[in-house]
């Protein structure tokens, strides 16, 4: 298990660095980041021009930009200047980080166990009314757009916290700042819940229906069939024999859905007001900050290639045959 | 994979040489027809979106008022003569949502369109081939698919920002066929073990005539499944990136462009302009989301029935 382990970092590592190439094309032709500073009023000389390429290592070409950038992150983690100048890029995104994780992690363990729950029902009571209802409801969180559902929600909560007169749901930002010990934790709570609910149902949808899936799969099969047939109880043969295999593909499509889920994590942030990662990304590519759009898609690269090295170890843990191959 | 040459249980073919061939033949289609139409929420779902279709496109050009047309009547809420209301400009709200539906619609079938040509394509080489040029192609895939599309989706709008709607579409569609080209990569590697396409090669048949023939016409079902997949994925996407400020621009609308504006609408008391654009992004996804599972089921009964 740990030299398989292993062998599955070392192969993460080559992976890393060529996404951080595809990024950096991809940023390189996609933002200017001259653009801003070309569009004052009155516009600015050639001397301001060149200084600020200069800064931005601009000059160069588009190889040496990226070895010089490359190796500035990797050995001196720095993540280079950013447009504005008196934004520290690795401060801001430390900030931004521990939000969006809070928020990441918390919403797809909610929607990992919904899923799951309602997707085994849904396939050990086929066609039954709740059946149809929780595959419903699945169809109709896969149509919901993102942002939608949270302005709708936030909107609910609003009327909710009038009308109640308690305002332990907080609409807008990630915490009230000033607050310590206890005050400070409930206060995050009730910051958390709304965005989390909105992130989870949009991956709860898909994951659902795919545990449905796989579990009709497990359920259809003949060593199922033999396990009722030698005497197990019905409960111990769905969950050791049946859940467990059904759990594997779900493993999978957890860890490729990771990128949508910072993706929608976007969304939920600029609606709910949140000063993390997807906020970042929003200033960045608005202000044409190549530095910032760059830290947002390596970090969002990092948090991919992490999941799918847990997704492969997980496999490994459900499935013997995959780490003894 | 149930291969769908399956001949049909009940339907045996009558006695006599002559009929056998071409009931046969016509089966097929006619059985996952039959099993679509049994599927009753997807045909449902198909006439409701026929009707949105026809609603936005013959709906939008009968319509009194067109998508640009500043009307005298600033924020009013839905009425006989604004159906579904104005906002504070005085544009009629039901002209711009069938607009935006029709923007809506188009980028999606042609991402849907582009995907799956690349994709099938992609995936179907590096399948059928198998060896270096499959690790090749299908690293190029994965590494396209660490990056999440609306991030990527953002950038490259905001670049193309005023081109117009294609350019919106092209942008979607260039990251949405990886995934597209995953499912029919592995489609191929099963299918071209089997004994037909050994038959063919040992015809003599090429390579590409191979893919063409033998290949696609049976993952045609997967396909098609994928494309209602990606239609109402586009969709969202779209309207996501518009309603972050980056898709369709001002003059034009689409529907996430509409809810964009509506956030602040919603909490001054203006519900309709949140809510109509909201339902038509989710009355299409949703049908064309149980249109793509009444094919599956069509095309794959294997999930239909109880066994356990």
């Amino acid at each position: 298990m740990f030299a398989f382990a292993v062998r599955r970092l070392l192969v993460s590592i080559p992976v890393f660095l060529l996404s951080t190439l595809l990024v950096f094309l991809l940023v390189a032709y996609g933002a200017n980041p001259l653009a801003q500073l070309k569009a004052k009023n009155p516009p600015p000389s050639q001397a301001t021009l060149d200084a600020m390429a200069h800064t931005l290592y601009l000059d160069h070409g588009l190889l040496a930009r990226y070895w010089h950038w490359l190796t500035q992150l990797l050995f001196h983690g720095d993540w280079g200047p950013s447009v504005q100048s008196a934004t520290d890029i690795g401060h801001l995104l430390r900030s931004s980080l521990t939000l969006t994780l809070r928020l990441v992690l918390l919403a797809m363990v909610v929607a990992v166990i919904l899923a799951i729950v309602a997707g085994v029902i849904s396939a050990v009571r086929q066609y039954s009314k709740l059946d149809y209802g929780i595959t419903l409801g699945g169809f109709l969180f896969l149509s919901l757009p993102v942002f939608w559902f949270a302005i709708l929600l936030k909107q609910l909560a609003i009327n909710f916290n009038n009308s109640t007169g308690n305002y332990f749901l907080q609409t807008y930002g990630s915490g009230t700042p000033g607050l310590t010990g206890w005050s400070a934790f409930t206060d995050a709570l009730g910051h958390l819940i709304l965005p989390t609910v909105v992130l989870a149902m949009s991956s709860y949808a898909s994951w659902s229906r795919f545990q449905r899936a796989s579990m009709l799969d497990v359920l259809g099969s003949d060593y199922l069939r033999l396990a009722r047939a030698k005497g197990l109880r019905r409960g111990r043969v769905m969950i050791r024999h049946g859940l467990r295999t059904a759990l594997i593909p779900l493993t999978t499509q957890v860890a490729l859905d990771v990128a949508a889920i910072l993706g929608g994590a976007v969304l939920t942030e600029t609606v709910f007001g949140w000063r993390g990662m997807g906020t970042m990304l929003i200033n960045g590519i608005n202000s044409q900050d190549t530095n910032i759009i760059l830290a947002w898609l390596v970090v969002s690269a990092v948090i991919v290639i992490l999941f799918n090295l847990v997704a492969d170890l997980l496999y490994a843990v459900l499935d013997p045959r995959i780490r003894l191959a | 994979m149930p291969e769908l040459t399956a001949a049909p249980p009940a339907q045996a073919p009558r006695q006599g040489p002559d009929r056998e061939f071409t009931v046969e033949a016509r089966s097929q289609t006619r059985l996952i027809a039959r099993r679509f139409v049994q599927h009753r929420l997807a045909v449902a779902s198909l006439v409701v979106l026929v009707l949105v279709v026809l609603l936005a496109y013959v709906g939008g050009a009968l319509w009194k008022y067109g998508y640009s047309d500043i009307t005298p009547d600033n924020s009013v809420p839905p009425s006989s003569d604004h159906p579904f209301g104005t906002d504070n400009l005085g544009y009629d709200e039901f002209a711009r949502v069938l607009r935006g539906t029709q923007l809506s619609l188009q980028i999606a079938l042609s991402v849907a369109l582009m995907a799956t040509l690349v994709g099938t394509v992609w995936g179907a080489v590096a399948g059928y081939y198998r060896g270096w040029s499959d690790s090749l192609m299908m690293r190029v895939v994965d590494l396209i698919l660490t990056i999440p599309i609306l991030a990527a989706g953002a950038l490259l709008t905001k670049k193309v920002q005023g081109v117009g709607w294609w350019a919106l579409a092209l942008v979607i569609a260039g990251l949405s066929w990886p995934a597209v080209s995953r499912i029919v990569r592995g489609q191929a590697l099963s299918l071209r073990e089997k004994e037909y396409i050994e038959a063919a090669r040992a015809l003599g048949a090429r390579d590409g005539r191979i893919i063409a023939r033998h290949l696609l016409p049976n993952i045609a079902g997967q396909i098609i499944v994928v494309v209602t997949i990606l239609v109402a994925s586009a969709i969202l996407i779209e309207s996501s990136l518009s309603y972050l400020g980056f898709g369709v621009q001002s003059p034009d609308v689409s529907l996430g462009s509409l809810i964009s504006g509506s956030d602040t609408a919603l909490q001054g008391g203006r519900w309709w302009l949140f809510y109509f654009p909201g339902l038509f992004i989710i009355l299409i996804c949703l049908s064309v989301n149980f249109i793509g599972d009444g094919l599956r089921d069509a095309f794959d009964p294997t999930q239909q029935r109880v066994r356990a």
